[in-house]
């Protein structure tokens, strides 16, 4: 094929800055403007285009949005009622609030919102493409230096605290090194290779290169999340299947539990109902609960959602269409890097963390986040972890700050001990066959689950050795290896919790378990250590 | 699955080459957009609105081509059918205040 490189010689980009941000999602970029606006010289760099990367870009979000006010705490009161008793109302509390001066901060910067039938500025939804779109003008406006992509794959290291990063540009495949007084993951979650919206370069990155640094993680067992989408799209949405009915190939009404016909696919205890449909044959859906105007509010209010059908000619609330359930990973799963600080510090000096890439269980604990709580937390921990990364940076101080001997901190899938011969697209195809299935991920019991692990762990040894590439061919690599280490984080933590709690459902041990609820934090790349964290220290972290 | 770029409607802007998130874009000689790494493309519908003229087409399956021709998307009225849906109009946004979204939050519970 007659392609040009984009960039014809492949030299390397050194960089310095106080703030390195690593992704360009929501989090990365309310990072990113915290950063600047505390002082710091921002870089922030992205895997793919900072504007259309990511799970926002593609998407609509809700927010959770609650104004100042008495109510607040009855709000997070109800939510946290639902949150398996994981969750923290301190933290959710604060992220309500910091989210909602976001929100408010949109509104005065022009964000064009919709408005209610009062007439008043409607700021709890943001609409993906424009959302991304206007935060990349407000991140440039403020002066920070974006580079599009260019995947970081690594850490660097000075020996007492991450000092930066390094990376490629994935089209030359040329070197970039940011020298940073510290660094911000905005990684987002890990899809697991799915194809759903905007999974592409969600691939564990920043777990495993936080993990590198010594970073724990937690809440990883809360992953069994799956959305209802048309069968073979990446349209994994659920909003609509809130009006669906759910039926067989020729028609007949698929029953629920009670022997009534199966409707709504969001609510209630219908998501286990269509599991086990879809466990027994092909599932067909139909949105006609929606009638009058909500056809018409769904057309206009979510037209990413109508496009496989507009484009496969068909007419949802009339014809029936096949679907099936997408795993999700840690984007709409909980798990992720263990927040150690208030100012969503890794408990790894200069190492920050904010949105799907941090554990959520402190706001949406053992259940999902998506709908409402992530959009928010990305927004209040982007902003967090910007203000702490610019104060550590100042702390640090610029005169001896790169002076010291600084290391790269990468090893499986950048430097294999022997040669490149490991596909990573066999990696990515043994992980997904571990952490996709509904029965074996959706439903989970002790002996699949370690079965599972001891097939990874295999192929994580065979990664040490063999897999590597050289060039721009060094991403798939990294990010198989991504995926692989944050699928085996995820298997040691559900094999620990030896319950069932919100996503998290093992057959063998069917009710949460009495007593305390517990956190379980994982710490180790190679050999995986489980640390049970009653729900005293829990609550001691989230006051300190 | 991105399949179809429009030589007849392509300016050569390189705008779609530069938004990809997936990267799957590469320029040909005559600076026209090839689909240079198909299967990474993650069908997230992006570079058609981001594309002034409505010269690219992404079918909605997601894991392979299904061949859909220009001519097809052409004569269904296809190109350019998500940033209508939007309100993006010649790669700019737009649209955002009319979003119904709010009805469905409240008609959701
Ligand atoms: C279809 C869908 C609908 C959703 N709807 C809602 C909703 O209604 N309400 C809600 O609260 N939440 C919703 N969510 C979740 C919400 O989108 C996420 O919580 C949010 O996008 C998280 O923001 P983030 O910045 O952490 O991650 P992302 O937006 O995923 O961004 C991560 C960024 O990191 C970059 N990156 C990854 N690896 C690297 C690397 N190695 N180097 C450099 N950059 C890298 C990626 O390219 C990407 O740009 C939805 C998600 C999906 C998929
Ligand atoms: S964005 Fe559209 S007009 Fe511009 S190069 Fe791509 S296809 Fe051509
Ligand atoms: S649909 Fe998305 S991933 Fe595919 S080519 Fe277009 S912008 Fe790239």
């Amino acid at each position: 094929m007659t392609t040009s490189p984009t960039t014809p010689a492949a030299a390397p980009l050194d960089l310095k800055a106080d703030v390195l941000v690593i992704g360009g999602g929501p989090a990365g970029a309310w990072a990113a403007i915290a950063a600047s606006e505390a002082g710091a010289r921002v870089v922030l760099a992205d895997k793919g285009w900072f504007g259309t990367s990511g799970a926002t870009a593609p998407s609509n979000t809700g927010t959770w949005c609650v104004p100042p006010g008495e109510d607040r705490r009855d709000a997070v009161e109800r939510r946290w009622q639902r949150t398996g008793g994981v969750a923290d109302r301190t933290w959710m509390l604060r992220t309500v609030d910091q989210s909602y001066r976001g929100l408010l901060r949109l509104a005065e910067w022009g964000y064009p919102f919709p408005r209610d039938d009062q007439g008043n500025l409607y700021i709890a939804n943001l609409r993906g493409p424009d959302y991304m779109r206007f935060m990349r003008g407000r991140v440039l406006k403020a002066g920070v230096t974006v580079l599009d992509h260019h995947p970081a794959l690594e850490l660097l290291s000075d020996g007492d605290a991450v000092t930066g990063a390094a990376g490629i540009d994935r089209r030359s495949g040329a070197d970039w090194r940011v020298e940073a007084g510290a660094v911000i993951l905005a990684t987002g979650g890990c899809a697991f290779f799915e194809r759903t919206m905007g999974a592409s370069g969600l691939t564990g990155d920043g777990l495993l290169m936080a993990a590198e640094a010594g970073a724990a993680l937690s809440g990883m067992e809360f992953t069994g999340k799956y959305t209802l989408a048309p069968h073979g799209t990446t349209l994994n949405k659920g909003l609509p299947f809130r009006w669906a009915s759910f039926h067989r190939q020729d028609g007949t009404p698929i029953l629920d539990g009670t022997g009534e016909p199966l409707v709504n696919g969001i609510g209630g205890t219908s998501e286990k109902d269509i599991v086990r449909a879809l466990l027994e044959g092909p599932v067909y859906a139909r949105l006609d609960l929606a009638l009058g105007a909500l056809q018409d509010w769904l057309r206009r209010g979510q037209p990413n959602v109508m496009q496989p059908y507009e484009r496969r000619g068909i007419d949802p609330f009339a014809d029936l269409f096949r679907v099936e359930l997408k795993p999700e990973g840690t984007v709409r799963g909980t798990g992720g890097l263990r927040i150690a600080t208030h100012d969503c510090g890794t408990g790894v000096p200069g190492l920050y963390v904010a949105g799907d890439a941090a554990s959520r269980e402190d706001v949406a604990g053992a259940v999902s986040g998506g709908g409402a709580v992530n959009s928010s937390w990305a927004i209040a921990s982007g902003w967090w972890a910007g203000q702490g990364a610019a104060s550590h940076a100042r702390r640090r101080g610029a005169p001896r700050r790169f002076r010291t001997h600084v290391a790269p901190l990468g090893a499986v899938g950048l430097r294999p001990s022997d040669s490149h011969s490991l596909d990573p697209r066999d990696v990515m195809a043994a992980v997904r066959a571990e952490v996709a299935p509904l029965d074996r991920n959706y439903i989970r019991s002790g002996a699949g689950l370690a079965e599972s692990i001891s097939r990874l762990d295999g192929i994580w040894a065979r990664a040490i050795q063999h897999l590597g590439g050289e060039g721009r061919g060094r991403l798939r690599p990294r990010e198989a290896a991504g995926g692989l280490a944050a699928a085996r984080w995820m298997l040691a933590g559900a094999l620990a919790r030896t319950e069932s709690r919100g996503m998290h459902r093992r057959v063998d041990h069917p009710d949460p378990q009495p007593g305390p609820v517990r956190r379980y934090s994982l710490l180790g790349v190679h050999r995986i250590e489980v640390e049970v964290l009653g729900a005293e220290a829990v609550s001691q972290e989230a006051a300190s | 699955m991105i399949e179809v770029v429009s030589s007849a409607r392509c300016i050569r802007c390189d705008i779609c080459v530069r938004v990809c998130p997936a990267d799957v874009f590469r320029k040909d000689a005559a600076g026209l957009p090839v689909i240079a790494h198909q299967d990474d493309c993650q069908t997230c519908f992006l570079c058609e609105i981001y594309c002034p003229t409505d010269a690219l087409y992404v079918a909605e399956a997601a894991d392979g081509p299904i061949g859909i021709t220009e001519s097809e998307v052409e004569a269904r009225d296809l190109f350019g059918v998500y940033a209508r849906g939007l309100g993006w109009s010649k790669g700019r946004a737009g649209g955002s205040q009319f979003d119904t979204t709010q009805h469905l939050r409240v008609a959701q519970v």
